[in-house]
């Protein structure tokens, strides 16, 4: 069974004025079929105002769509009874560390999720205590969220989403307001996850780096998925992802770049090792 | 400059007095504070003096944070000693040009002041040994009988805990802001009140927005995670009885019994 599908998802924003008359719609979903394996590690991508938040948003029933439909785990999102299992086998993480934590103490915070959906006591404490383990924050349970650094609050909310057991984790642009520094920490953890736990993960992101782990990429544009395939197939199409104003890896664009003037590069060179082997190669085999 | 404020006057240490249960220390500074309502005499006075001086030694605070609290009441403490001393009237001990003292108005004015005192360092207790988020545990826990007369007893509960998790957050918000009007060019503690007051709108204005905007995403998250109200929800940190909770149970009750009978013994009596 897929753990996320959705079938011509839809999704207006209607716009009204101040007697509740519609101004105007602006369709930020636009008829969408995506289906995601579980265990898989999905990137979805595209520049602001692509439509890949509020789709997001979509996935654990925050949004109900406007036409077309969302299923979780085969669980329609439109069905309410259903509502809390669906965000219990979803979880998210958004974008601001700050406005996402709970609790005054982060152990506190990372048992919330479990607390609401009647956890017994002991069961908690365990729930907490693995979960902190798997995003490297253990040590700091004791602390209070505000005396943490951006991607070390993240990492508390990806533990907290990860102590409700879900099936697959949604994070939406969850380093967008890190440093870089930051930004890898919260990577690295969301790979851990994915590669030791095989919890499913829906990446969000407009940074290029973070995807080239990816099982698979969707690359939004204006709502509609504009481009899917692994990240070797995405990053070959270096022309096309600077016409949705995506920016390329600096090492794909060189490798871009040395092809257009005559080496015989491979297509879709995703790191800097892989560009050193393949020019290596090109030097043995011009001797 | 604002980051340093610390919130509530929990004193950090380890005590027996910290590791009791919220709601026993909630009763005890109730009932205390009934007893002092009800002590008229001198015996009972120094019951309630020994009482609290036993207790501030058991909480390992020391005791000029106990006299913190006092500072903010100190003009009504003075006030009310001088309303008594001159205002009852009774049998003159003093007087000179229009004021006098009465015999009454001594006695009246020394046992409201030491009645005020040891209200307030009582209750400085209770904040000084529980945490905010203790106290607001106890406090649900204690008041959950009111349900069921529909108060929303674990709504405001949590309301209360997130507030007091966001306070640090908004101060942090208000310093950045107060920094870039600055840089700005805005002055916040220049000319006369009313200036004042009208330098504090692009202030607050911001604040408020972005109040509300850390409304709106805090309460996606808790949605996200399955936060649908008191119902059905089980405790990290349950709070549960212990045998030293029944213990202080019992000491506080007799305490209360002894004050109402000391003021038996000596009914009418003068001690004063």
């Amino acid at each position: 069974m897929k753990i996320v599908k959705t079938k011509d998802l839809v999704f207006d924003y209607i716009r009204r004025d101040e007697e509740g008359n519609v101004e105007g719609i602006t369709t930020a979903v636009d008829h969408v079929d995506l289906d995601v394996e579980p265990g898989d590690f999905i990137a979805i991508l595209g520049h602001n105002g692509s439509g890949k938040s509020t789709l997001a948003k979509h996935f654990n029933a925050i949004l109900m769509p406007t036409e077309g439909a969302v299923w979780v785990d085969g669980m329609d999102t439109a069905d309410k009874d259903k509502l809390w299992e669906i965000r219990q086998r979803a979880g998210m993480v958004f974008q601001n560390p700050d406005n996402q934590i709970i609790g005054q103490v982060v152990e506190e915070d990372v048992g919330f999720g479990p607390e609401n959906m009647g956890v017994p006591t002991k069961e908690i404490w365990e729930r907490v205590k693995e979960s902190l383990k798997a995003v490297g924050m253990y040590e700091y349970r004791k602390y209070a969220p505000n005396k943490l650094s951006g991607g070390q609050k993240q990492r508390v909310s990806i533990a907290g989403v990860l102590a409700m057991h879900p099936k697959c984790i949604v994070l939406d642009e969850p380093t967008a307001m890190l440093d870089p520094g930051g930004r890898k920490e919260v990577i690295r953890a969301v790979r851990a996850l994915n590669d030791v736990e095989k919890v499913t993960i829906i990446l969000i992101t407009h940074y290029m780096e973070e995807i080239i782990h990816a099982d698979k990429v969707f690359v939004m544009d204006r709502g509609k998925v504009a481009m899917r395939g692994t990240p070797r197939e995405i990053f070959s199409q270096v022309e096309k992802l600077k016409e949705l104003r995506l920016d390329v890896p600096k090492v794909t664009l060189l490798a871009y770049e040395l092809r257009k003037s005559g080496l015989a590069l491979p297509e879709g060179i995703l790191t800097v090792k892989e560009l050193v082997e393949a020019l290596d190669r090109l030097k043995a085999g011009d001797k | 400059m604002l980051k340093d404020i610390t919130l509530g006057q929990y004193y950090q240490t380890d005590s027996v007095v910290h590791r009791l249960d919220p709601r026993v220390k909630l009763a005890a500074t109730l009932l205390y504070i009934c007893s002092l309502v009800t002590v008229k005499q001198a015996p009972g006075y120094v019951l309630a003096v020994l009482f609290l001086a036993v207790v501030i030694r058991l909480s390992h605070v020391p005791f000029r944070f106990m006299i913190r609290g006092m500072r903010s009441i100190l003009l009504l403490l003075i006030l009310t000693f001088f309303m008594n001393l001159f205002m009852i009237k009774g049998e003159v001990l003093v007087q000179f040009w229009k004021l006098s003292i009465s015999r009454e108005g001594a006695e009246m004015a020394v046992k409201m002041a030491v009645r005020l005192s040891l209200l307030i360092i009582g209750s400085s207790v209770l904040t000084l040994t529980t945490t905010p988020n203790n106290l607001m545990d106890g406090m649900e826990k204690a008041l959950k009988p009111l349900k069921k007369l529909r108060v929303p007893v674990h709504e405001i509960a949590m309301m209360m805990s997130i507030a007091l998790r966001f306070i640090p957050m908004l101060l942090e918000k208000t310093d950045r802001i107060m920094k870039a009007q600055m840089a700005r060019g805005a002055a916040f503690d220049e000319g006369n009140l009313i200036k004042k007051a009208k330098s504090m709108v692009p202030l607050l204005v911001p604040l408020l927005v972005s109040s509300f905007q850390i409304a709106g995403d805090l309460a996606m998250a808790m949605e996200n995670r399955c936060y649908r109200g008191g119902e059905g929800r089980t405790k990290m940190k349950p709070l549960q009885y212990k045998r030293r909770d029944y213990i202080t149970y019992i000491v506080v009750l007799v305490y209360f019994a002894a004050c109402i009978a000391a003021g038996r013994i000596v009914p009418f009596g003068r001690i004063f």
